[in-house]
């Protein structure tokens, strides 16, 4: 399969106070617009990514707010929604519409405002990703969630508190050449492992923080490509799986199945393996998560996630550059958005313009996850 | 947010009494209770089945930051217990200090209040686990 990146568009990751929910996902439309330099007529349609507009905003209708907004009526306009996963299908979505056949140039998009409500609800919305009855009803919130897998894949394999630390590290040193990240700063093992405690063992540095943003890209089809550019990136395979919406119903508390089927899925769509892939974005909403991402992806051994991060293999500079845009860690992680904003990156990376954080790649990979591991999304990408 | 009340009395058959369901087919049994068997389809007859209620800490956390609802009650330890029948469940462990928490302690269950619905003023009842 080939599907054509012709433009991307962000708006800078942060608390936007000045701004609305509306505005935001505009302004990353118009910056992916001029990117691909075409115009809005140019386009057939819009799929947009988000999680909770009803929950962070109070605006439910999402899809026609933007297509409005963006002065795009009558463009037919969906909304898809899977938790922090909602980015990654949206963009999927777009693809399989376009292999379809059914549209040409199409623009699909994320879209998260997370700051207009105070902690204690943005926790709780969080954890409406999990299963409501019989998780959250109980008092679990979605860090604890992936503590509990952290907790399980320490005890199993031997991965330290120090390791997960150094994604984080990683992270936000990749973040300081990033002019959109929401923290471009450094901090040390010992930042993450003194600060507060959110759930045991994971502090406050381990998890994403809360959000404001959004992100889009313009997608075509391969034959109408090449009026646009003359040298697009092609996403060349996709692979979509769920997983049980509860932790305690997995298989195994310490792999995510989801990860593993969806890459199974895009690799073989794309003739690629894990070996061919030279960058990656992962879902690192919490350190574990780069650590269970990296394994299920099989860029190493199930296991052997947080050994890899501490022998550099995962930093710009080793075999296999991971989080090159600072990731949800240090980029920010507007729920909706993450997972365009994720396809953004890559596509820099393979275009040559990620200037400080650039990585010598031709091919590269985006994961991204809701919930616990309830949906995962994986695309491969290489250079035209 | 405000919930009605059948959004709670449909569960309390098994927040109460840990009645789960067990797969006359397959003879799997669920926890959370399940309306259809995801191994049988169309071909599974679930039935009620009530869990003893013992159990091993597989995984644990002990939560520091909570959602609304939940901030009288940190920190607080929620733990994935793994039942001798087969399945897992999520719950909060009580009636111990947190450092004694350990993967692979065992466990039973107590009937507890579990939350404070402010706006609808209900009060919400269901198993917690403590050291057996
Ligand atoms: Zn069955």
């Amino acid at each position: 399969m080939k599907v054509a990146i012709i433009g991307v568009g962000l708006t800078k990751f942060g608390e936007l106070w000045d701004s609305s929910f509306s505005q935001i996902f505009v302004e990353a439309g118009i910056n992916a617009l001029k990117d691909a330099n075409i115009e809005g007529k140019d386009l057939e349609a819009i799929f947009v990514g988000n999680m909770s507009g009803g929950r962070f905003v109070d605006q439910e209708h999402v899809s026609g707010l933007i297509a409005d907004h963006a002065g795009l009526n009558p463009l037919p306009s969906t909304r898809i929604e899977a938790a922090c996963a909602s980015g990654g299908l949206a963009l999927r979505q777009g693809i399989m519409s376009i292999l379809s056949g059914f549209h040409d140039v199409v623009v699909a998009g994320g879209v998260e405002k997370m700051t207009d409500v105070l902690t204690g609800q943005t926790t709780h919305t969080l954890a409406t990703a999990a299963d409501s009855e019989w998780e959250t009803f109980l008092g679990t919130t979605f860090p604890g969630l992936y503590a509990m897998m952290a907790r399980k894949h320490m005890e199993e394999f031997g991965t330290t508190r120090e390791q997960m630390a150094m994604v984080a590290v990683k992270n936000h040193a990749n973040a300081r050449h990033n002019p959109y990240a929401q923290y471009p700063f450094e901090i040390t093992v010992d930042d993450v492992l003194n600060s507060p405690m959110v759930a045991d063992p994971l502090r406050l540095l381990d998890c994403s923080p809360i959000t404001d943003g959004a992100a889009c890209v313009i997608l075509a089809s391969e034959k109408r490509a090449k009026e646009f550019t003359d040298s697009p990136v092609y996403i060349t395979g996709s692979g979509q799986a769920s997983g049980t919406i509860s932790l305690h119903s997995r298989k195994r508390l310490s792999v995510v199945d989801s990860t593993i089927n969806a890459s199974r899925e895009a690799y073989k769509r794309a003739g690629l393996g894990p070996k061919d892939i030279q960058v990656a974005e992962v879902h690192d909403a919490f350190t574990i998560g780069e650590i269970l991402g990296i394994e299920g992806l099989g860029f190493v051994e199930i296991g052997a996630g947080g050994k890899a991060t501490e022998d550099g293999i995962t930093q710009i500079g080793g075999k296999i550059p991971v989080n090159t845009s600072g990731g949800l860690k240090a980029k920010g992680h507007p729920v909706g958005a993450t997972g365009v904003a994720q396809a953004v990156e890559i596509t820099l990376q393979l275009r040559g313009e990620a200037k400080g954080r650039q990585t010598d790649a031709d091919i590269g990979l985006t994961h991204n996850v809701g919930g616990s591991g309830g949906t995962a999304v994986v695309h491969t990408y290489e250079k035209g | 947010m405000g919930s009605n009340i059948p959004r709670f009395w449909r569960n309390l058959k098994s927040r109460y009494n840990l009645i789960g369901t067990k797969c006359a087919n397959c003879k799997e049994i669920h926890f959370p209770p399940r309306h259809f068997c995801p191994k049988c389809r169309r071909l599974s007859k679930l039935e009620d089945f009530k869990l003893e209620g013992r159990g091993k800490i597989e995984t644990y956390t002990v939560i520091h930051t909570p959602m609304d609802g939940f901030e009288g009650q940190i920190p607080y330890v929620l733990a994935i217990v793994k039942m001798p029948e087969g399945p897992r469940l999520t719950t909060q462990i009580v009636d111990c200090e947190i450092e004694e928490v350990k993967i692979g302690m065992k466990v039973k269950s107590v009937f507890r209040k579990i939350q404070e619905d402010g706006e609808a003023g209900l009060i919400h009842y269901g198993y917690k686990f403590k050291p057996a």
